[in-house]
């Protein structure tokens, strides 16, 4: 769009800031309008640099180059993922180690109440987010031939989604919050994100439609059908009447309807932003690791829309025994546990991928990093329908079982193939050799399994003993324990589980030193990470036969 | 009659066709799960007792919303013996027709709070909040105790309840009228509250916090902790419920 357009609007938004900061009656929103100022400014000063005039004043028309792919944003956006990845995992250590040491709760900005969401947020949005919007970006220009479609519209894209994260971490710890888990922003932050979608979305079609391939790539497929999905979910679980210049808004709906219709897309921000879409990472990038080709074609499509039209009905498992009507619960639950069978026709076909590359398991940690976080996608997928069944969700719900889970699937699936992505992106984007270290991937596979091991483990344990010590009889028809017992139990779990936690960011920050220095150009000397011994002729040649092995053969 | 074999090729052909198709499909399982919750009866039935939250009682929630209680309190007793046992009556989808948005959570790092009301005394909660610990020393829940130390904002309360009447609850031009009177009224010992009362029966007139003299944002989040569950009369529902058993 041209500049004539974009800084009326930012302007416009501006004043429009203004307005709302002079009104707000809470310091909270007040300082969101001042943020969402400065930003249309940062904007608008942004636009004008971009632009070059002549001599006379006229505006200089910058030719793309068609003839490049558009990388700069994408590198952009992996530089913004690591940095994320850091400060959710941080997030989410401190908050881990709220619950085993409550006196870290340090006052009102810093309780756990608030800084939940932040962790959360910081790693689904933010890190993840991030890291499909980069490498959606990357797998779409080469998978398509064809450079990005609408030219500098991919910045805003970026820099508005990274706008819109700042203004909901800042919102949670000031305390602005539609309460709504995982779509926690206030309406205007909402706003931002629909606008920054649409944009997404039109950039991504407009590059399919001019692809120089004839056929759309698999892994498009899902990238395409996450950011549609999405759109749909953000717009209606967010619908919502703000309550005058006060920044506040309340739930278009109530109650059940609420309930529904927020984990309708609170199961599906877990289905398409956290596994349709990370199917598309994995249909690009283990493929390309691996150097072979995709296992079944057949498979992958019969696959993908199972997988989006099962999703979706899933989500009334989050409130099994609740007052939503028990034929909504049953038929959640079916759909959860039938759709066992297509998430692991993705899994399958991944891993089958790798026929003929399974030695690179020992010599490539990135083909490592991708084993794993497949197999932790299998092992989460089959551990979902499980929790889903009504009975087995009696004694799961509420407890740390759901929260072991969601870390299997988070940790292990999407942590890990992000992982596996920015090493893969790295050097080629910034032009290297190769990284700076093959060995500290290494040393990052091995601090983040452990980690989740420790991790999910912990969970495990203190979930279930969790939902039995609730119902726990005496002989007698009394009940066991009090609450305040059960909590107490779980102390040494918290603690394992923050040191899982602890393992977890030491590996992410062993990769942002990896990227930093590959960035920078350096290499480490370091021997190989797996090499063939050469050829020493003096070693080969028959072993003398062992004299102690004569003598103990059996007389005849 | 002859069919021109289907292949998947046109669709992999036409990126505006895969979109189309891959949102129809996605659109399916959520009108056909969602729809009906706006029109089956157990989810829309009205039961005697609910009414909208007063203004206080309103504040004293969205407070519970600012501060992430919802992380880990759930409002939702299912119906098992030990949750009943320990929690009350399950929780029926009519108590939370006016909660916009629902508090039912999804974690019990805490225990369930929705029938709270009424178990402990407003100094127990007042001291709770301050400092968890002194009361449960088990507690892992962090400390509140700036609720006491700020006033509370009033002039937010008005925008608040005409935002709710355009969402669906049946506020009357009298309540979004008096929203800030009663607000003030209802955590004021010497205030004439009739009126406040009539227009919201079972409201509780009193001064929560122990500190008379200010209206805290303390005042509000112990006004609504302390009629949470307390609107529907059970002794009541109980016994329709069994005589209508009986009858059959």
């Amino acid at each position: 769009m041209s500049a004539a357009i974009t800084i009326p609007i930012y302007l416009l938004v501006a004043l429009a800031a203004m307005v709302a900061t002079a009104k707000s009656v809470e310091p909270g929103y007040a300082t969101h309008g001042v943020i969402i100022m400065l930003s249309c400014f940062i904007a608008i000063g942004a636009t004008i640099r971009s632009m070059k005039f002549k001599a006379d004043g006229s505006l200089v028309r910058q030719p793309v180059p068609q003839d490049r792919y558009m990388d700069d944003v994408i590198r952009a956006g992996v530089i913004a993922t690591v940095f994320w990845c850091i400060v959710g995992l941080a997030a989410g250590l401190y908050v881990a180690l709220q619950m085993a040491f409550p006196a870290l709760n340090l006052g009102e900005y810093t309780s756990f109440g608030r800084l939940r969401p932040v962790h959360t947020s910081a790693v689904i949005f933010a890190f993840c987010g991030n890291a499909l919007i980069a490498s959606s970006f990357y797998v779409v220009q080469r998978t398509c031939r064809a450079r990005l479609a609408f030219g500098n519209l991919a910045w805003f894209v970026f820099w508005g989604y990274q706008l819109f994260i700042v203004l909901a971490a800042s919102g949670y710890v000031l305390g602005i919050t539609q309460s709504k888990e995982y779509a926690e922003p206030e309406w205007y932050a909402d706003l931002l994100l629909t606008v920054v979608w649409v944009a997404y979305l039109a950039i991504y079609l407009g590059t399919l439609i001019r692809r120089s391939e004839p056929h759309i790539y698999v892994a498009n497929w899902f990238y395409l059908s996450f950011i549609v999905t999405v759109a749909m979910l953000h717009v209606v679980n967010n619908l919502a009447i703000p309550a005058g210049w006060s920044g506040k808004s309340y739930s278009a709906f109530s109650g059940v309807q609420d309930a529904l219709t927020q984990w309708w897309y609170g199961h599906n921000a877990v289905g398409f932003f956290l596994t349709v879409s990370f199917l598309g990472m994995a249909y690009y990038f283990v493929p390309k690791q691996a150097e072979r080709p995709v296992y079944s074609y057949r498979l992958s499509i019969i696959h993908f829309w199972a997988l989006i039209f099962m999703y979706i009905w899933a989500g009334p498992h989050h409130l099994h025994y609740t007052a939503l009507p028990d034929w909504a619960q049953t038929l959640g639950m079916v759909f959860s546990i039938m759709l066992w069978v297509p998430s692991w026709g993705g899994m399958i076909n991944m891993l089958m991928t790798l026929e003929g590359a399974w030695d690179k398991i020992r010599t490539d940690p990135i083909i490592r990093l991708m084993v794993l976080s497949l197999a932790f996608y299998g092992m989460a997928t089959f551990e979902g329908p499980l929790m889903s069944i009504k009975t087995v969700n009696s004694l799961s719900h509420y407890t740390d079982w759901t929260v072991g889970h969601v870390h299997a699937g988070a940790l292990g699936w999407n942590g890990m193939l992000i992982f596996a992505m920015v090493y893969f992106l790295v050097p080629r984007l910034w032009n290297r050799d190769r990284l700076y270290s093959i060995r500290m991937v290494n040393w990052h596979f091995w601090t983040a399994t452990l980690g989740i091991v420790l991790y999910c483990a912990s969970m495990w344990v203190a979930g279930i003993m969790q939902g039995l010590m609730w119902r726990e009889y005496n002989p007698d028809g009394f009940l066991v324990y009090g609450f305040a017992e059960v909590i107490a139990a779980m102390g040494p779990f918290y603690l394992i589980r923050a040191l899982g936690g602890l393992l977890y960011l030491s590996g992410g920050v062993i990769m942002v030193v990896n990227v930093w220095r590959t960035i920078r150009g350096d290499v480490r000397k370091e021997a190989p990470f797996a090499e063939m011994p050469a050829y020493d002729p003096a070693r080969d040649v028959p072993l003398a036969p062992k004299a102690t092995a004569v003598q103990h053969q059996p007389a005849e | 009659m002859r069919f021109k074999k289907f292949s998947h090729r046109t669709i992999e052909k036409n990126a505006t066709l895969l979109l189309v198709l891959s949102l129809l499909v996605v659109t399916i399982g959520g009108i056909v799960e969602i729809a009906p919750l706006f029109y089956v009866q157990n989810t829309i039935e009205k039961v005697e007792g609910m009414r909208p939250y007063t203004p206080l009682e309103l504040a004293g929630r969205n407070i519970y919303i600012r501060e992430g209680c919802y992380s880990c309190h759930s409002q939702m007793i299912r119906p098992f013996r030990d949750e009943i046992e320990r929690y009350g009556h399950y929780s029926l989808a009519a108590e939370s027709m006016y909660d916009h948005p629902f508090q039912w959570g999804s974690k019990r790092t805490g225990p369930d709070l929705a029938r709270v009301g009424g178990r402990y005394s407003d100094e127990w909660h007042v001291q709770h909040l301050k400092d968890p610990k002194s009361v449960v020393p088990e507690s892992i829940m962090p400390g509140y105790a700036f609720l006491a130390e700020r006033d509370l904002n009033t002039q937010r309360i008005t925008p608040d309840l005409k935002a709710l009447r355009v969402a669906g609850v049946p506020y009357t031009d009298e309540d979004i009228e008096k929203a800030e009177a009663d607000l003030k009224a209802q955590a004021d010992p010497d205030a004439d509250a009739e009126d406040l009362q009539k227009r919201y029966p079972k409201a509780q007139v009193r001064d929560f916090d122990g500190n008379p003299q200010r209206l805290t944002e303390m005042d509000a989040v112990v006004a609504y902790l302390q009629m949470l569950g307390t609107l529907v009369d059970f002794s009541a529902y109980v016994q329709a419920q069994e005589s209508e058993r009986g009858a059959r």
